[in-house]
């Protein structure tokens, strides 16, 4: 069972960094980091043009599904998989064990330029969010307001 | 488990809502969809067979406003009910936040009920999740069809830890919000524990 994953101000811009230099580097058209139980966490280039919400629970589904075929093989889990399509691809790697960094590219790269690119923003994010996770564990570190029953109920009251 | 965004100021949870082949856990969903305003809504997605049973999961995300600045998102989520798609089902419930069983008020479906909450449990547990410590409600689904039991001989067998129930007609939407209210009310007060 993992944890609450929780994102600060100061981590999510160390990852956008990452995120953009990664779009440009790899020439990319958008990328997005997911957790893996489908929440968008981080989008950088065209993602606005994207129903991201979707986007980000189909590929936790995908990678879920990935994840219990590795299982059923006896395997860790499958680190990455690669959809090619006519005008769009997707490159999916894993991020640490939470998290799913998604590449979509066109004819304008190339998959091996990808990977190759993929590979170091994952050595830099992996970092961030190890220390994200211990960071949240530590106890005081929530800056969550005091939620009333109050609070519960006016969000029901329309 | 939920996602909390101190940088963009957001809440998600994911609801998870489980229960026996072709009890109403899409049904349920559909209305939501339909009932809800679209700002508040996004589009709901459901990867099912050519026969329009579930396959993997129907997805629908909801935005229910705002507490004390913070944006609530709720991601809810169905599982597939026949029993072979066991596999599925255990991904599903990953990273769940709160549960709710539909169950198939029918008095044949009675052992497809006990079978299928014995089954939530079971997956549950292996994920390191124990149902008891959850945010989690009944709904009593189809309370309109003529062979229905009654709620109080239900509960009896499906609610012995006595936690919210619902009688519910999916179709028609009795109990529907009812029921997705109560189990947003427990996620959130879980995530105010936990913080």
């Amino acid at each position: 069972m993992n944890p609450q994953l929780v994102m600060f101000e100061e981590e999510l811009k160390q990852i956008q960094k990452i995120v953009d230099r990664l779009l440009q580097d790899s020439r990319s058209r958008t990328i997005l980091l997911i957790d893996k139980n489908g929440s968008l966490v981080a989008a950088s280039g065209s993602a606005s043009e994207l129903d991201t919400t979707s986007l980000s629970s189909l590929v936790a589904g995908n990678v879920a599904a990935t994840g219990g075929i590795a299982k059923l093989l006896q395997e860790d889990e499958f680190t990455g998989q690669f959809h090619e399509g006519k005008g769009m691809s997707i490159n999916l790697s894993l991020v640490g064990r939470r998290i799913i960094l998604v590449v979509l590219f066109d004819k304008n790269t190339t998959p091996g330029l990808v990977r190759l690119r993929v590979k170091r923003a994952q050595d830099e994010l992996v970092p961030i969010f190890e220390a994200l996770a211990i960071k949240s564990s530590q106890p005081g570190s929530s800056a969550l307001p005091e939620i009333t029953d109050q609070d519960i109920d006016d969000l029901f009251n329309d | 488990m939920s996602f909390i965004n101190y940088s963009s100021r957001e809440i998600n949870c994911k609801l998870v809502y489980y229960g026996p082949g072709l009890c109403g856990k899409t049904t349920n969903l559909q209305y939501i969809y339909n009932k809800t305003r679209p700002e508040a809504k996004g589009k709901m997605i459901s990867l099912a067979t050519e026969t329009e049973r579930t396959l993997f999961f129907d997805f629908l995300p909801l935005s229910l406003g705002e507490i004390r600045g913070f944006k609530t998102r709720f991601h809810l989520y169905t599982v597939p009910g026949q029993v072979f798609y066991d596999a599925s089902r255990k991904l599903i419930l990953k990273g769940v936040d709160g549960v709710c069983f539909v169950a198939d008020s029918q008095e044949e479906r009675f052992d497809a009920n006990i079978e299928s909450l014995e089954n939530l449990r079971l997956n549950l547990n292996e994920q390191g999740y124990d149902l008891d410590k959850l945010p989690y409600v009944i709904q009593y689904n189809k309370r309109d069809l003529p062979n229905a039991m009654s709620s109080a001989e239900l509960a009896r067998t499906l609610n012995t830890t006595q936690v919210p129930e619902f009688d519910g007609v999916a179709t028609t939407g009795i109990g529907v919000f009812d029921t997705l209210k109560m189990l947003a009310k427990l996620v959130l007060a879980e995530l105010r524990k936990g913080t």
